[in-house]
């Protein structure tokens, strides 16, 4: 069936993230033609090992980093809601990690533009291996008109010591 | 330009601060491919010469990382941690898992070469191009949880405020040592990610000696290129569909074996292996999945298998514990060898040898030593200080803490199982080899020989370059090759043993370093090049303790008895089938019949050189 890809959005489990990074590597290979972690648009932290985390953009509805870019180099993918990065107008001025409440957009380490998730055009690399290794940490599911999405907007180190508190126990909440 | 690998070594030397990268060529590179290989080439161009001399945790010898050219690509992140080790005083190539090795590529280098002692305690930072050996006085004395937590927080801290513009900034990787290696303690181990640990051969207390707490790297860019990318792709897609197909390790990791050894094949370690057998089930995977693992799939860079299970104590006095599995060589060493046969008990002693720095094989198996000894009456409770019994999870705890901290008897057991059977025999007057489950000063992996049924054969630690490594057997193969081949094909392109698919690595070989590597060049000229130097760094020994291949190319004296219980009951391997395997074993390598790689061996694998050092040792032994 030939249907018009629908508006997506990438769940997110960490507590069944494996912490394999094979999203790391699929999304650098895909956007990067290499292998490279620190380049990926999902980025797993390992704060506490055991409790790894993939960090991506959630594409919150009132999009604070496109707000934010003085050079409008930030638009919206109408097809899939994902952030696209205009490499030509980007000058990596960081406005777009200072504004998104999750720390989420990073500049290039080589390049000086952004670089945030394009959910793949609609079929995210990321989520196809990690289904495909039966973690389903990452799953590709509809996106819905509601505020929800923007509280995975979230630090990692935030996240983490959640995630410490409930699987690793109190003692862990102050480890990072 | 090289795919897969970047012709790179970083060197760092401690005693002068120095810096700076030297180059690896195409030659050397597919030679010895990296890894094991690569290490013992290092070794062998640098300490060959004065091997004999080298003490290993004296300021003369070199601690190797190096990748492999295929880490990072190959499903499941490794890196080898190499140099002369204190064990053996012989060469061993050992792995660690995690992020380590694909960091430092990212980084731009295919190894870090450690030379020299540092005055006061350092730990060194590389960042990309930046390499700075640091003052490691606030770290030095903590356990391995509190030196990774500590060293996290404060280069991240650190990249953060030094690179707004890369967001938040993600962990560097690190490699430390506990107060086991800081104290120099022969078992202890190089360690990462809390429960990770490159064991065999003792590198920890190499670290310990240099006083380098820990090596810790990030790096920015990308993996090097490969040659094939497109294929590479495929070849990658390919291997992780199959390897996600494995139920066992996938599913219970090697965290179902410490029930199943001993049942099904009557080859675990069983109280310092007066037994292998046992019909324990409240010691199987259903009790730990049910009890202690929080989380079924945990992995290492790349990896689809996930063999590893986190496992945490949330009850109870051992409330709070936290460690991998047990896989199943701890469930072993830190459980049924010490007669403990309760998850809980494995979990505890597992975390415990995690947080100390020690290896959780070799202090299993000093520890089980020692408590054979008490049973025997030959160490006592005024030797100790307590009583030692089996199963007493809390007296195997506080000796563990006796032997990284070298305090009273754990000062002597610091040497592991062989020294501390040498210093305790000549306090006791008595010969206690036969309690010492041990080849070449390495504790023998928890496979046992006796029952025939499990992989490692009559043979399998005796002609071992590693000792009593369960890793690298030497074994003959199916098509009558010295199994210890195929592990040096493993250890030296470092990838992990679970996901070792042979026709793979050939395959990654191809797409990634554009190396057209055979069978046929691996088994008949790489690694039997490599083991011959291995062998002959082993062979050379010193200073403190020396192999002679008559007497020390053996099996511990343990199995040698015969099997006392389970349906195997009986069985043992007979000296005079050893003696004659060995033989076979020797031939098919290339070596004499004294198990000296020969001239026209050494003549056939280009490496004549080390005929001189072979010299050496034939004096020493009074061999033709």
């Amino acid at each position: 069936m030939n249907e018009e890809k629908a508006k997506i959005w990438i769940f997110r489990d960490y507590e069944r993230c494996s912490g394999c990074r094979r999203c790391e590597i699929a999304c650098s290979l895909k956007h990067e033609g290499r292998i490279w972690p620190e380049a990926s648009r999902v980025r797993v932290f390992m704060l506490i090992p055991g409790l790894e985390i993939p960090h991506l953009c959630t594409q919150c509805p009132d999009y604070p980093c496109i707000s934010a870019c003085p050079f409008k180099a930030l638009t919206v993918d109408e097809k899939t809601s994902a952030v696209l990065v205009d490499v030509d107008k980007c000058t990596g001025c960081g406005k777009c990690i200072d504004a998104c409440p999750g720390k989420v957009p990073f500049i290039h380490p080589k390049m000086r533009y952004a670089v945030i998730c394009d959910l793949c055009g609609g079929e995210p690399e990321c989520v196809r291996v990690c289904m495909e290794a039966g973690y389903n940490a990452l799953l590709k599911v509809p996106r819905f008109a509601t505020q929800a999405y923007k509280v995975y907007a979230r630090k990692p180190e935030d996240i983490v010591r959640d995630l410490a508190l409930k699987v690793y126990g109190e003692e862990w909440g102050e480890w990072i | 330009m090289p795919y897969g690998w970047w012709g790179r070594l970083l060197e760092v030397d401690l005693s002068t601060k120095n810096v700076k990268i030297t180059k690896i060529d195409k030659g050397t590179m597919r030679r010895y491919i990296g890894g094991r290989g690569l290490g013992v080439k290092i070794l062998w161009d640098r300490l060959g010469q004065k091997w004999e001399e080298v003490d290993p945790l004296g300021p003369d010898n070199i601690l190797l990382i190096l990748t492999g050219p295929l880490t990072g690509y190959y499903p499941g992140g490794r890196v080898c941690v190499t140099g002369k080790s204190p064990q053996s005083n012989g060469v061993v190539g050992s792995t660690v898992g995690g992020e380590f090795g694909v960091e430092l590529k990212c980084a731009g280098y295919d190894g870090v070469v450690v030379s020299g002692v540092a005055e006061k305690p350092v730990y060194l930072w590389i960042e990309d191009e930046e390499v700075e050996v640091r003052d490691a006085s606030h770290i030095w004395g903590k356990d391995s949880k509190e030196t990774l937590r500590v060293l996290t927080k404060e280069l991240r801290s650190e990249m953060s405020k030094e690179h707004p513009l890369h967001g938040v900034c993600k962990e560097p990787s690190i490699l430390y040592v506990g107060p086991a290696g800081e104290n120099k303690v022969r078992v202890a181990a190089v360690t990462a990610k809390l429960t990770h640990a490159a064991g065999y051969g003792g590198y920890g207390a190499v670290m310990g000696s240099k006083m380098l707490k820990a090596i810790a790297v990030k790096g920015t860019g990308p993996l090097p290129e490969v040659a094939e990318p497109e294929v590479f792709k495929k070849a990658l897609d390919d291997i992780c569909k199959s390897l996600a197909q494995s139920f066992t390790m996938r599913y219970w990791g090697t965290g179902s074996a410490g029930y199943t050894v001993g049942v099904d094949t009557s080859s675990e370690p069983i109280r310092n292996w007066q037994e292998e057998w046992h019909d324990e089930t409240r010691y199987g995977s259903s009790s730990f999945e049910s009890k202690v693992w929080i989380k079924r799939f945990w992995g290492d860079f790349g990896c689809p298998t996930t063999c590893l299970k986190l496992a945490m104590i949330k009850y109870g006095k051992f409330k709070g514990t936290l460690t991998d599995n047990p896989d199943y060589e701890l469930q072993a060493y830190l459980g049924t060898n010490l007669g403990v046969f309760e998850p809980e008990g494995s979990v505890y002693l597992s975390a415990k040898a995690d947080d100390l720095g020690l290896c959780g094989i070799q202090i299993g198996n000093v520890l089980g030593f020692a408590a054979e000894l008490y049973q025997r009456g030959i160490l006592t409770k005024e030797d100790l200080g307590f009583e030692l019994k089996w199963g007493d999870v809390e007296a195997f705890a506080r000796l563990q803490e006796m032997v990284a901290y070298r305090i009273g008897i754990g000062d002597v057991l610091a040497e592991g199982t062989y020294r501390a059977a040498l210093k305790i025999g000549k306090m006791k007057n008595t010969n206690l080899m036969p309690y010492a489950v041990q080849v070449k000063g390495i504790g023998v992996g928890a496979h046992g020989i006796r029952s025939g049924l499990d992989y490692t054969k009559p043979t399998a630690y005796v002609c071992n370059l590693q000792g009593g490594d369960h890793t690298s057997v030497s074994n003959l193969d199916e098509k009558n090759r010295p199994g210890e081949w195929e592990a040096i094909l493993i250890d030296s392109a470092v990838v992990c043993w679970f996901n070792f698919r042979e026709d793979y690595v050939y395959r990654f070989f191809k797409v990634v370093t554009g190396w057209s590597v055979s069978e046929a060049e691996v088994y008949n000229e790489i690694a039997p090049r490599i083991a011959a130097i291995q062998r002959t760094l082993l062979l050379l020994g010193g200073p403190d303790v020396y192999w002679d291949p008559r007497a020390d190319d053996d099996n511990p004296l343990r199995f040698y008895e015969p099997l006392p219980s389970g349906p195997k009951k009986g069985m043992t391997v007979k000296k005079e089938d050893v003696d004659k395997l060995k033989q076979i074993y020797y031939e098919a390598a290339g070596w004499n019949e004294y198990g000296l790689p020969k001239g026209e061996t050494l003549e056939k694998l280009g490496i004549n050189e080390v005929g001189k050092a072979l010299e050496k040792v034939k004096r020493r032994l009074q061999i033709p």
